[in-house]
This record gives structure tokens, C-alpha cells and sequence, in this order.
């Protein structure tokens, strides 16, 4: 399967995912006026991966900022790994929040209290 | 009487204004402003943590209008244009202060003016799980607009959202919106 790689702009993320590793990446910043369209891909390459996905799915999500359009988005991109995590296979979320990012920690709380998927919480400290 | 629209945008605009627009708003616009208002707090070195919330609520804000704003109608378009809003980024006694407006149909008042209310009547958990339930329920609509920025700007600032609808004529008034975050740590 082929990887997906989109480079990031000033308001959407770098995307980086990689099936052969089963890596997500989404690093950056998610503001994008209509966040669908530019979710849209990577909600398909998820559901195509969900086929035949590795026994263990390792997934960084490391957002600076990210908007209430791109939440739910986002929400859709984790309700994708939450089915491939029920196929039995291992699905974790790592999700980064700087230090002092309070907001950005709680909405990463926010998405484990209604996603069935293991979260771990991962400080970055500069 | 008329509300004064350019009046009004005057008296917002006076000291400590960090960025002040009005006209039309396009998705354009918002990258503009973001980026000004990033560099403006970068050069008075604020706190990370305070230029991110700044920053989140202003995205919020600015995307909102983006939003929402009404279409005027042609005799309107004289004296503003198509997709009117004004902005006013401002510092004010240890609080930044986001002030935004825009001209809303008679008609559409009541839901809005009820959704805020209701915000304003909440606490910090219970914005939480209305915040999780809107999430969790609600479309996206074919903009791109989800219903969560007003709760999402309440959750953040942890302040009241102080609002105001002025009569312009009979069929619009010009809705204020002015949100307050905290500058001290």
C-alpha cells in the first residue's frame, strides 16, 4: 500500500503515513478554514489500511494547534484506528502536548474518554 | 436610531490595539491577521502558554465570523461590504481582549443569543461535556463549521462571552462579541 505523505502548510499538518511500519504521523498545525477536504484522504488511506493492518499500530499525533472544524476530523481519524484496534490488532495513540499546553493536554483527554483505544500522554519538554 | 457601525470600530481602536480590521472576511484575511498577531506578541515576548490561548481564541473567533457572516443585501453593499465583519485584537488591564462583529438577520437572533446564554451559564466540567457531546454527535456542516467554536472559546478563556445585538434596521442588527483572556500566569 502506498504510503501517504502531505507536507504541511501554515494552517494544515505534515502527514506522514507509512502501512509497511504501521506509522501515522500528523505534526503541526491543523487550522483550516473547511478541515473535510483536507481530511478526507486520510480517513480513506485509514479505512483501506483497516484491511490488512499490522499487528501493531503506533500513531504521534503532535498538534501545536488545532481548531474545532479539524476536531472532528480528527475524531473521525481515531474512530478509524478504534475499528482496526477492535479487529484485534494493537493500536496506540501517542499524543505530544508541550509542557505548558494545558488545553492541548485536556483535549488529548478529551479524545481518550470517548475513543477505545489505548492513549499515552507524552510531554514534550524543550 | 441607527447603530453607528464606524463609530463604534473607532472606539475600539484606541491605545493597546495589537490588530484592528474591518471589511470583508476571507479565508485570506484570517491568515493575515494570524500571522501579524503571532508576530506582534512574539515581539513583546509574551508567555508561550498566554500566545497560544490568545492565539486558539482568535482562530476560533476569526473562523466563526468566517462562518457565519451573512451575505448583505444589495442596498447594504453601499456602505459595507458583501461579507462585512470587523475584528479588534486589543490589551486592556492585564487582558487581551477579542472583539468581533458582524450584522446578523432579526431572525437569527433568538438561537444565537439562546446558545450563548446558555454557555454563559455553565462551569468548566459542564462545558466539557457539552464540548465532548457536540464533538461526539454533531456534522460537521458543508462549510466546515462544527457549532463548537462559541463552547470551545468559553472552555479556553474560562470567561464569560459578553455580547451585544444593536439595532441597525429593521431586518439586521450588528451582533458584538467580545472575548476576554486572562494575561497573568
Amino acid at each position: 500500500m502506498e504510503p501517504l505523505i502531505i507536507e504541511g502548510t501554515a494552517k494544515t499538518p505534515n502527514v506522514k503515513f507509512e502501512s509497511e511500519e504501521g506509522l501515522i504521523e500528523i505534526k503541526g498545525r491543523s487550522i483550516p478554514e473547511n478541515s473535510i477536504e483536507f481530511y478526507k484522504p486520510l480517513v480513506e488511506w485509514l479505512e483501506k489500511y483497516g484491511e490488512e493492518p499490522k499487528d501493531l499500530t503506533q500513531v504521534n499525533v503532535q498538534l501545536e494547534y488545532f481548531n474545532t472544524s479539524s476536531s472532528k476530523c480528527i475524531l473521525d481519524v481515531f474512530k478509524k484506528l478504534e475499528t482496526i484496534h477492535k479487529g484485534k490488532n494493537e493500536v496506540i495513540i501517542n499524543w505530544h502536548y508541550e509542557e505548558d499546553d494545558e488545553d492541548m493536554l485536556e483535549a488529548g483527554e478529551d479524545y481518550e474518554s470517548i475513543i477505545r483505544v489505548p492513549f499515552k500522554m507524552i510531554e514534550i519538554v524543550e | 436610531m441607527t447603530f453607528d457601525v464606524n463609530e463604534y470600530y473607532s472606539e475600539l481602536s484606541g491605545d493597546n490595539v495589537l490588530i484592528a480590521y474591518k471589511g470583508n472576511v476571507s479565508s485570506e484575511l484570517i491568515s493575515n491577521v494570524l500571522e501579524a498577531v503571532e508576530t506582534r506578541m512574539e515581539d513583546f515576548s509574551e508567555d508561550s502558554k498566554i500566545r497560544k490561548k490568545v492565539y486558539n481564541v482568535l482562530v476560533e473567533s476569526l473562523q466563526n465570523l468566517y462562518h457565519h457572516i451573512e451575505e448583505l443585501p444589495p442596498e447594504m453593499q453601499k456602505d459595507f461590504d458583501q461579507k462585512f465583519g470587523i475584528l479588534v485584537v486589543s490589551k486592556v488591564d492585564g487582558q487581551y481582549k477579542i472583539s468581533t462583529g458582524n450584522f446578523i438577520e432579526e431572525a437569527n437572533i433568538p438561537e444565537l443569543k439562546n446558545k450563548i446564554d446558555k454557555i454563559n451559564s455553565m462551569n468548566k466540567d459542564e462545558l466539557k461535556d457539552m464540548y465532548k457531546f457536540i464533538l461526539n454527535h454533531q456534522r460537521l456542516s458543508d462549510k466546515g463549521g462544527g457549532g463548537l467554536g462559541l463552547v470551545d472559546i468559553a472552555r479556553k478563556t474560562g470567561n464569560k462571552l459578553d455580547y451585544k445585538f444593536n439595532r441597525y434596521n429593521d431586518e439586521y442588527s450588528f451582533f458584538n462579541l467580545d472575548v476576554f483572556i486572562n494575561a497573568q500566569k
